[in-house]
């Protein structure tokens, strides 16, 4: 009878830990939301090009600056070229873009913020301060900077986008590092002989992961917005690759007499961004309820 | 207090020389011979040697570096620019008013109006206020800002024909840029404006004023707003770095003649002193502003500047 | 156990009836049949079912029961500032002098909280507003409640650290300055800077070495006889209560399960719930070999179980108290019980 009220108490076991995390995601409807969203662009920039019966860089002399009309439906740039093909092909590089960068910055911070925090003395100070150079020059410059001394090219544009990225990202598992390192778990491995590369991997490491998961996928939507900012100023991927920036800049100078080569690109960054930002904040409730509020 | 100040300001200086020597090492890596750009395909070799010779390039990289720092840092003058032949520091001058004054007024509008709606959606926890509050946000942090500067040129110039385009004629044509500049700021600020409040709503001592028999609207003003603002004002430095960072693009957008247009002019001229005095203000810019933020979050709580006053030198 | 025979003497004049049929004065405070819940995410929790208690001036209560069982809940109900939402008050009266509590307009509740009813919270650690001075937060309280100026409601404030033994030129120091033993004594002498009629003490003592504990102790028992302020105190500490208590309720799951003087309720403790608490203290008398910890564990407050809350963990519970919910009953003199078993229990006790 006893055990009875005492199991009563004790929450059901989940079915399987999967099921559970991706419930805790999907418990808001704004994360619900999100995830639509995120399919829906997902399906359509993977099928649109196939479906299409315009190829990219087609050009339709007839149509140069057309609106949008059945045959069309989102119009044609300056070149005749269909805006609608363009904008599903484009996102393509601009999803990838972003996922890369954000990718990339994050395994950069976390390897950088790991033998920080790991080595500790002279490495972790020298690495820090190099962190507050690094800092001193705001993101959206450096990737600038790297972007014109790199070139042009998918490679050296993930570079550049992710290097802003960078010094948060050291801060933060360097912070977490030394936080985990003083507790006395650590110090129980250590007592039985735990080596150095072992207790990092197995236990500091794992704490880094989760905070490292969220911040990346809540600077996706960023990057992307940075990845387009910078292909508007002409840098990063360039024409006749059919970035959404890119699309937005050539959109620049008929915005007088055909607003809609810049309103369609805007909303589909927009779309994009707002679908992964509502899923990072659901990731961010689902993983750490501490974040939350 | 004092010396940790002094130790800060050092520091400063130190990471401005080093990110100063960074980007004039990445400006010297950049592909492609200047003198060769800047004369065009058809020049002589004889012109392009002597145009390298007039440029300083001919000297050794660490000839070049030691030249633009001891020049940068030590006489504040980044000479002259390739392209125009004007000297580049008189410029940035001219220009540097009109970015400052759209970066600090974007970082005012945000602060003031960000905690103001992020302070209504706590208040209003739960209810459909608080709902509205958020998502506008939501779509204003999602929303490039370039791209809703463009919509606001579409709909506020051209379609309604109240607010100038471009350029920099009169007052109004700030309005459009510092708007466009403020408003993902303002979003970002009202979503932490509004998760602090909430952590300070259930704080103790909120308890304990209420214990007092103090008025609601006394205790969000007295007790509550100085501790929500805590986080914010920790953020106004790195935002208004942001905001003077993401200066090239807006000016860009708006045709406003600043220090962001300047840079960009730089890179696509490939005018090394002209990039190079940009980035560099742009370094101060943002040390100097999370500096000032930093003494002044010191400043506010008693619990910072305890522990700062504890700091020893060394 | 020491016991003595059963008073059984009705007639007594009494002020701690809890559900008293014929009442002879009206008590300072009176609180009747008061049930609270907390609703959150879809669930309810009931934090305070049918609670009445009694208390006069200069008189000292004490709560005692286990983290979570809703003492706090009853103190800020009392003070008027339970969080609504997400707590709600069902049912139950709070007459403090004559006057409704929970009906009293908002802005005349104002002028009561801090000057007749003051409270002392629990953690001092964070019961201070880290930004302000100390002396900036009693004044606060001075202010609301006296037309002084400020220099004489600092003056006033510096009188009240002193009281709680802290030089008044510390005024100016913030609350990170004092160590947590100092800022508890801050708020003390915040809760009596305006000669509080009734002091609410949740756990004043729990976050403090026991030297420290010792010390703001005698210094509530010396306000108190200074002030002649009814007092409740709220604590798990049993040692506390001997301390300090006249009268002692023992709450569990929401429920006053016994309550009387602090005589009864330590030398002739009925219910099971209290013995089990009793058990559970070392003590260095008794030639116990064991502790006897209470089996189980609290129960879940958002699904109670159906009669006694008690019996899923109570060595004398049968097929009935399962059933129904147990009446309180008048054991002794003021020493009720809300158990069907007392007698049984009670017989038990003495021949082990």
């Amino acid at each position: 009878m006893k055990m009875k009220q005492v199991k009563r108490n004790l929450n059901p076991p989940p079915t399987s830990l999967q099921a559970e995390f991706f419930a805790r995601i999907l418990a808001a409807w704004s994360a619900r939301l999100g995830v639509a969203i995120l399919l829906f662009v997902l399906v359509a920039i993977v099928l649109g090009p196939v479906i299409s019966p315009y190829g990219v860089n087609q050009m339709d002399l007839t149509q140069i600056l057309g609106k949008p009309s059945a045959s069309h439906p989102f119009g044609c740039d300056s070149m005749g070229r269909d805006l609608l093909t363009r904008l599903l092909h484009g996102g393509r590089y601009s999803l990838l873009l972003g996922f890369a960068a954000s990718m990339f910055g994050a395994l950069i911070g976390t390897f950088i913020g790991c033998i920080a925090g790991y080595f500790g003395g002279i490495t972790e100070s020298l690495l820090m301060r190099l962190m507050d150079v690094w800092s001193a020059i705001p993101g959206m410059l450096l990737c600038i900077l790297v972007s014109i001394v790199m070139g042009a090219g998918f490679f050296p544009t993930v570079l550049a986008l992710s290097i802003g990225s960078v010094p948060g990202g050291v801060r933060m598992v360097r912070g977490q590092i030394l936080v985990e390192r003083k507790k006395e778990y650590i110090e129980a491995a250590e007592s039985i002989n735990c080596s150095k590369m072992s207790i990092m991997f197995h236990h500091l490491l794992p704490n880094v992961i989760q905070p490292m998961i969220i911040i990346t996928t809540m600077g996706i939507g960023s990057t992307i917005i940075m990845a387009s900012a910078l292909s508007y100023i002409g840098l990063g991927i360039q024409p006749p690759t059919p970035e959404w920036g890119a699309m937005l800049a050539d959109g620049r100078n008929y915005i007088r007499e055909f607003p809609h080569l810049i309103t369609f690109p805007g909303i589909s960054i927009a779309l994009t961004v707002i679908s992964l930002n509502l899923l990072g904040d659901g990731l961010r409730d689902a993983l750490d309820p501490k974040m939350r509020n | 207090m004092g010396k940790y100040v002094i130790q800060r300001v050092l520091q400063m200086f130190v990471i401005i020389w080093i990110a100063g020597f960074i980007v004039f090492t990445l400006m010297y890596m950049m592909p492609g011979d200047p003198a060769k750009i800047l004369l065009g395909n058809d020049a002589t070799e004889s012109t392009i040697l002597a145009k390298r010779a007039e440029l300083g390039l001919d000297a050794s990289y660490v000839e070049q570096l030691a030249s633009f720092m001891y020049h940068a840092f030590v006489r504040f003058d980044f000479g002259y620019s390739w392209s125009y032949g004007v000297p580049v520091m008189q410029e940035l001058l001219v220009r540097l008013p009109r970015t400052l004054f759209i970066g600090v007024s974007a970082m005012v509008l945000n602060v003031l109006l960000g905690t103001w709606l992020g302070v209504f959606a706590a208040t209003h926890r739960g209810k459909w206020q608080d709902s509205l509050t958020m998502v506008i946000a939501m779509v204003f942090i999602s929303v490039p800002d370039f791209w809703l500067a463009l919509m606001c040129v579409l709909f506020f110039s051209i379609n309604l024909g109240w607010l100038p385009a471009y350029g920099i004629d009169g007052p109004l044509s700030y309005v459009l840029p510092i708007l466009s500049s403020a408003v993902a700021g303002i979003a970002i600020n009202a979503r932490q404006g509004r998760s602090s409040m909430l952590e300070v709503i259930h704080a103790d001592f909120i308890s304990t004023a209420r214990a007092k028999g103090q008025k609601e609207s006394v205790i969000v003003r007295k007790h509550m707003l100085p501790n929500a603002m805590m986080p914010i004002i920790t953020g106004v430095g790195g935002g208004l770095a942001m905001v003077v960072a993401g200066s090239p693009i807006m000016e860009s957008v708006f045709s406003i003649p600043g220090v962001g247009a300047y840079l960009l002019v730089g890179i696509n001229l490939r005018d090394r002193p002209i990039v190079l005095a940009c980035v560099v203000f742009f370094a101060v810019f943002t040390s100097v502003a999370i500096l000032l933020m930093d003494l002044c979050y010191a400043f506010l709580d008693p619990r910072i500047k305890a522990q700062y006053a504890a700091k020893k030198v060394g | 156990m020491k016991s003595d025979t059963f008073p059984e003497a009705k007639t007594m004049k009494s002020d701690t009836f809890p559900e008293a049929k014929t009442m002879k004065h009206v008590a300072f405070l009176d609180v009747k049949n008061l049930e609270v819940i907390y609703t959150q995410n879809k669930r309810t929790v009931r934090a305070v079912n049918h609670v009445s208690f009694q208390l006069d001036r200069g008189q000292t209560l004490g709560l005692v029961g286990e983290t979570g069982a809703g003492k706090t809940t009853i103190a800020k109900a009392c003070m008027g500032i339970l969080p609504t939402p997400p707590a709600r008050i069902l049912n139950g009266e709070i007459w403090l002098d004559a006057e409704n509590i929970l009906e009293i307009p908002k802005e005349k509740m104002l002028r009561i909280r801090g000057k007749k009813i003051a409270m002392v919270f629990q953690d001092p650690m964070t019961a201070l507003n880290p930004l302000q001075t100390i002396g900036e937060q009693i004044l606060e309280v001075i202010e609301l409640h006296n037309a002084v100026s400020r220099h004489e409601g600092l003056k006033r404030a510096g009188q009240m650290l002193e009281l709680v033994g802290i030089p008044a030129a510390r005024h100016v120091e913030y609350p990170h300055q004092f160590s947590g033993g100092m800022k508890q004594r801050v708020v003390i002498a915040m809760a009596l800077a305006c000669d509080p009629e009734l002091l609410l003490a949740d756990e004043p003592t729990t976050a403090l070495d026991v030297t420290i504990q010792a010390q703001v102790l005698e210094l509530i028992k010396g306000l108190r006889e200074k002030l002649n302020t009814a007092m409740i105190l709220i604590t798990h500490d049993l040692g506390v209560v001997a301390e300090i208590c006249d009268k002692v309720a023992v709450i569990y799951a929401g429920q006053i399960i016994e309550s009387g003087s602090k005589e009864d309720i330590f030398d002739r403790p009925a219910h099971p719930y209290t013995i089990g608490l009793f058990q559970s203290l070392p003590r260095l008398t008794a030639a116990e070999k064991w502790l006897k910890p209470i089996e189980g564990m609290p129960p879940d407050p958002t699904d109670l179980p159906d009669g006694c809350s008690f019996h899923p963990r109570c060595p004398y519970a049968s097929k009935e108290c399962a059933l129904a919910e147990p009446d309180c009953i008048e054991i002794g003199t003021g020493h009720f019980c809300r158990c069907t078993k007392w007698m049984e229990v009670r017989t038990c006790q003495m021949h082990p």
